[in-house]
């Protein structure tokens, strides 16, 4: 089961890897990480991607919310959470290939961030599978890199994460 | 206004060690720490111990704080000194003990230039402290010492390691120690939720099979009281692991004796046909359930533990309850007095249950055969528990005596028991007794090693003789690596591989050599001599027990199998 879950935590020297040596040390597995500054003085947020049965994701919040620089763990396990991901995507492109990968970008409301004659790059965003979706429909025209920022993940409604 | 006095970084360090209690501390110098033994030179607050391995010492100030129940302090300097503390701090944090360990590094401006003596020690040790903090600045040190202590013996406690930089002892400073703390990430839930415990009563006095499984968490919560209390008022028997020992007193009818692979009979029967499995701060370890499957077929389990990822691990939980052990403890008696209608109609209940137990018991007690020509290790640990002290600290090292130790010594107090239980690590015995001796003078502390481990450590000899620390150490030699030799004889076909140690030692010499005295018994009708000698002695001792080299640890059940598949003699 794949799930995401945001982390809370000071922003201090070590924190990544407390968390990376968390999920590698007890064979967790991550499919995607997101870090950043949050708007609160001195806190970052993560979004984690991760797969597990029910046992393994209770033990990933419990082991998560164990560590000292940890504030709070965020769960999103049913809809409670808009996900979206950025993606930077280069596509080589000529000839009849151009007009394909601009009606491509259209449908997907993507945009055009990079040309050259030979190439387009492609921002999109939107939820990781709209962004599976959009690389599917552009790998036959040919790929030349993919930058995937992971998920980031908010719950919706009016409150925020501490209330 | 206060006037304030500036002094370094290492003398702020020492301050802040005093304000937190600490009387004594065990660490080695080197570059990095030589501004802060500068310092210690004329700090008379503190004595300081000097092992002759940063392992042992490390060893020595887990062994301070399990005996005492206080945070053990070590120090080592950066690099090799740091990395010699690896194997203590893993030990420290496998069996939760309150420490910390303070390691000298490079200055800030050289970190992270492979500078001499430079290693990543909050990297190395990362995954084995309860957390970590490198020392940036002189007006950090007195918070990040106030929150070190904090976190190292609050909630589930465990070793914390504070990375200390050379420019950050020597730079000038004020000291004002903060009277509290708040960490914002870290709220250990101590209070057991009512509701939770009044439901645990009601499904105990529901209960036909109950038993209680304690682990080292009662011995660190300090719940050996409310334990006993409750165990008592509600007639249930209690069998702990082999870090519980001591948090119920083995001379008590109620108590089944240690459970687990080298566990008491009746212990694991108990286990296996309980219909109430009680954990009391243990954590279903595999050395305890066997194999998980087929483990307490019959049980539910009330889980109670202050860390939550305790709970629900390795088996599935009915009822959890997080917090301390003593709070929810002396919660749950309370909400027994508060349910006495009941009370009699369970304990009369119970009556056909403490006789199924009372049959295994009596079908296969824990025990050996005596000889009369060779000594037989469980006799040995009899006649040590018979000759020594009722409040005399043991510590044991790894392997088989450590399980015969844990058989047969019959423990009443808690903290009375000191050994490595998570990690298992050998060389552990004669630096914790150490530790254990440097806090009580005055009591009785004995060491029971194996051959092998003995020799990991033995250079700590001179640290006792030094300091007068009259320990007492007791090798149960079988010339063997025991405890592999007996897996080698019982899974691969007596093939042993390496674990003969095939040079005899003389111990009384080298008893001698450190300065201290050295007894040796070869057969049975020495053993009750040389203990009585080596008792009375003023200093450190070595007794040297010679003892039938095949003798293996029995029960046993082995790796993978069912708890109630005991091998009883093989
Ligand atoms: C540091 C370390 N290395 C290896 C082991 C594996 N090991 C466990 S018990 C044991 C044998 C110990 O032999 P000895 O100290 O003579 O004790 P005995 O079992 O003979 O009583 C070994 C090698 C260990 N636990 N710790
Ligand atoms: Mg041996």
């Amino acid at each position: 089961m794949q799930h995401t879950i945001s982390v809370i935590v000071e922003n201090d020297f070590g924190v990544l890897s407390r968390v990376a040596t968390l999920f590698s040390g007890r064979g967790f597995n991550i499919e995607s990480l997101s870090v950043a500054p949050t708007n609160e003085d001195g806190l970052s947020r993560m979004t984690i991607v991760t797969r597990g049965d029910e046992q393994v994701l209770e033990q990933i919040n419990k082991q998560l919310n164990k560590l000292i620089d940890v504030l709070k763990v965020l769960d999103f396990s049913d809809d409670s959470a808009i996900e979206r991901e950025l993606a930077l995507i280069k596509v080589s492109a000529e000839d009849d290939a151009r007009a394909e990968v601009l009606r491509v970008v259209d449908i997907f409301r993507a945009k055009i961030i990079d040309v050259t004659p030979k190439s387009y790059t492609i921002e999109a965003t939107g939820n990781p599978l709209k962004i599976d979706a959009i690389l599917d429909l552009l790998r036959p025209l040919g790929l030349k890199e993919v930058v995937r920022t992971g998920s980031v993940a908010i719950g919706r409604g009016a409150k925020g994460w501490n209330g | 206004m206060r006037f304030h006095m500036k002094m370094n970084g290492a003398r702020i360090m020492l301050e802040c060690l005093k304000k937190e209690g600490v009387d004594t501390v065990f660490g080695y110098p080197g570059g990095t720490v030589i501004n802060l033994y500068d310092e210690l030179f004329n700090f008379k607050e503190i004595h300081h111990i000097l092992p002759r391995h940063e392992q042992a010492g490390t060893h020595a100030a887990d062994g301070y704080a399990r005996a005492t129940g206080k945070v053990g302090v070590a120090i080592a300097t950066s690099g090799p000194g740091a990395t010699n503390t690896v194997t203590g701090i893993a030990t420290a944090y496998m069996d939760s003990t309150p420490m910390v360990i303070i390691t000298g590094q490079v200055p800030t401006a050289l970190i992270g230039n492979d500078a001499f003596q430079e290693v990543d020690i909050i990297g190395i040790t990362r995954p084995c402290t309860k957390h970590s903090f490198l020392i940036r600045d002189v007006k950090d040190i007195a918070l990040t010492m106030k929150k070190a202590f904090y976190l190292a013996r609050s909630g589930r406690p465990g070793p914390v390691l504070v990375d200390f930089p050379k420019d950050v002892q020597m730079a000038m400073g004020e000291f004002h120690y903060p009277e509290t703390v708040e960490i914002r990430g870290y709220k250990p839930n101590l209070s057991g939720h009512p509701r939770q415990v009044e439901k645990a009563v009601a499904m105990i006095l529901d209960s036909k099979r109950p038993v209680m499984y304690v682990g080292g968490g009662a011995v660190l919560g300090n719940a050996a009281e409310p334990l006993t209390a409750l165990a008592r008022k509600l007639s249930v028997p209690v069998t702990t692991t082999l870090m519980g020992l001591g948090a119920f007193p083995e001379n008590d009818d109620l108590s089944l004796g240690m459970l687990g692979m080298h566990g008491a009979y009746c212990a694991n029967m108990a286990m296996s046909n309980s219909d109430l499995i009680i954990a009391i701060g243990a954590r279903f370890d595999d050395r305890v359930t066997g194999k998980l499957s087929t483990f307490a077929p019959h049980a539910k389990i009330i889980h109670i533990d202050v860390d939550p990822t305790s709970i629900k691990k390795n088996v599935r939980v009915d009822l959890p309850i997080v917090g301390d052990v003593n709070d929810v403890l002396t919660k749950m008696i309370k909400q027994v007095d508060k349910s006495d209608d009941k009370l009699p109609g369970f304990i009369a209940d119970l009556a056909s249950w403490n006789a199924d137990i009372a049959d295994w018991k009596e079908k296969h007690p824990l025990s050996y055969k005596q000889s009369s020509t060779v000594i037989k290790p469980q006799f040995v640990i009899q006649k040590l528990r018979e000759l020594s002290d009722d409040d005399a600290i043991i510590s044991t090292d790894v392997g088989q005596h450590q399980m015969w130790t844990a058989q047969f010594f019959k423990f009443n107090k808690p903290r009375t028991l000191l050994t490595s239980g998570g990690l298992g690590t050998m060389g552990f015995g004669l630096p914790s007794a150490m530790g254990a001796q440097a806090a009580y003078p005055d009591r009785q502390v004995i060491t029971i090693c194996g051959d092998g481990g003995i020799q990991m450590n033995i250079q700590e000899m001179a640290t006792l003789v030094q300091n007068r620390l009259p320990v007492k150490i007791v090798i149960l030699n079988n010339n063997f690596l025991g405890m592999v030799r007996q897996w080698q004889e019982l899974f691969f076909d007596k093939r042993y591989s390496s674990t003969c140690m095939e040079l005899p030692i003389n111990y009384i010499k080298l008893a001698d050599a450190y300065g201290a005295k050295g007894f040796l018994a070869k057969k049975p009708g020495e053993v009750e001599d040389v203990i009585k000698q080596g008792f009375e002695e003023k200093g450190p001792v070595i007794m040297e027990f010679m003892i039938a080299r095949e003798e293996k640890v029995l029960p046993m059940v082995p790796a993978g199998a069912s708890l109630n598949e005991m091998v009883l003699n093989a």
